[in-house]
């Protein structure tokens, strides 16, 4: 069905796999900024490559639930509330046990930070569900190109999670050294487990690979399952007109998966942040 | 054999041990976690969240797996 539908005929699967696997790409290629045509000329833009489609609609999103959220805060009643204001409270509220459940200092900052990535990562999972074709077609629509790439799914790209996990991991380090001071961070590395000095370098070869370790499974967790569920998606698409009971199965099953790891994601946020705060370690 | 072949055949492997991985890790983990809520129920709510929790450690590696293995299926790095 897709290829009955796309101006362009994909020569085999593969190709078809692969053109919707690629970025939309804006960069430096052969001298001028222009949009790539072909991943080698992704790869060739080399650092400052950017992804305008991942950029476009995760901030899109970003921008969006911020706005909505905020409508809602200034029409908030303590009288009987609408439908819409029970909706957030219900979200605030399970974020909010999420957050007293696993976080035992004091921060202010944490809660809302929780909900906002909650809310950013779910809803950019969510455009997964959103089928495949439709909107790279309506951007090829609008800009009359119809080669154009276009990756619809945001936390497919992994500069988006590493990007989410850097911050976190930023976040870590900064609460850590507030809380316990430069010699209290650099004790936990080097005196722990083993509180000895001579074995101070054993301590930190025990240590640091799982501190490192933390941004890189929390970027790599929420990217692969996406991308996973996403190349499942496109293979399903390219059956014709039986995919469309197997997009539903799937669609369903993946549901699970997009609010599993918006949960996950705040959830380490979470734990991770909560052990920058124990002061005794 | 070529690229193709020998492709096919890593990623099957990798699927495999991925799957068996966490199929065991998984087993593990719902049943002690019905053990643990069987015992005591009030703390089912309590003992999900940490499932859940320690199901995000178990199944990183095997996704990452899977998703090196889509990316040698769908998109090989070594043709071409």
């Amino acid at each position: 069905m897709a290829e009955a539908h796309s101006e362009v005929a994909y020569a085999s699967s593969t190709e078809y796999v692969s053109h919707h696997l690629g970025f939309l790409t804006y960069g430096k290629v052969d001298g001028h900024w222009g949009f790539a045509h072909s991943p080698e000329e992704a790869a060739q833009m080399g650092f400052w490559a950017l992804n305008v489609d991942t950029m476009l609609i995760s901030l899109l999103l970003g921008i969006g639930f911020m706005a909505f959220y905020f409508l809602v805060s200034r029409k908030m009643t303590a009288g009987v509330p609408g439908p819409v204001q029970n909706f957030i409270e219900l979200l605030a509220e399970f974020v909010i046990e999420s957050v007293e459940g696993a976080f035992f200092a004091k921060n202010k900052f944490i809660a809302p930070l929780a909900l906002t990535t909650f809310s950013w990562i779910f809803l950019m999972n969510t455009m997964d569900l959103v089928p495949v074709d439709w909107i790279p077609m309506f951007a090829q629509l609008v800009t009359g190109d119809s080669h154009l790439y276009f990756k619809a799914v945001p936390t497919t790209d992994i500069n988006i999670t590493l990007g989410f996990a850097v911050a976190v991991f930023l976040m870590v380090i900064y609460y850590s050294i507030k809380i316990k001071g430069v010699g209290g961070f650099a004790g936990g590395f080097l005196m722990y487990p083993f509180p000895k000095w001579y074995l101070a370098p054993l301590n930190l070869l025990i240590e640091l690979p799982g501190f490192l370790a933390k941004p890189v499974s929390l970027a790599l967790r929420l990217y692969g399952n996406m991308f996973a569920g996403e190349v499942i998606f496109l293979v399903i698409a390219l059956l014709g007109y039986y995919q469309l009971p197997l997009h539903f199965a799937w669609a369903v099953f993946h549901i699970l998966v997009i609010a599993l790891q918006a949960y996950l994601f705040m959830m380490l946020t979470i734990v991770y942040l909560n052990q920058a705060h124990q002061v005794d370690h | 054999m070529t690229i193709e072949a020998m492709t096919l055949l890593t990623a099957a492997i990798i699927f495999g041990i991925c799957g068996a991985g966490t199929a065991v890790a998984f087993g593990n983990l719902g049943g002690k976690l019905i053990e643990g809520s069987a015992r005591q129920p009030e703390l089912a709510p309590m003992l999900q969240t940490q499932f859940f929790l320690v199901a995000a450690f178990v199944d990183v590696i095997s996704i990452i797996g899977v998703g090196i293995v889509f990316l040698f299926i769908f998109a090989n790095p070594f043709i071409g």
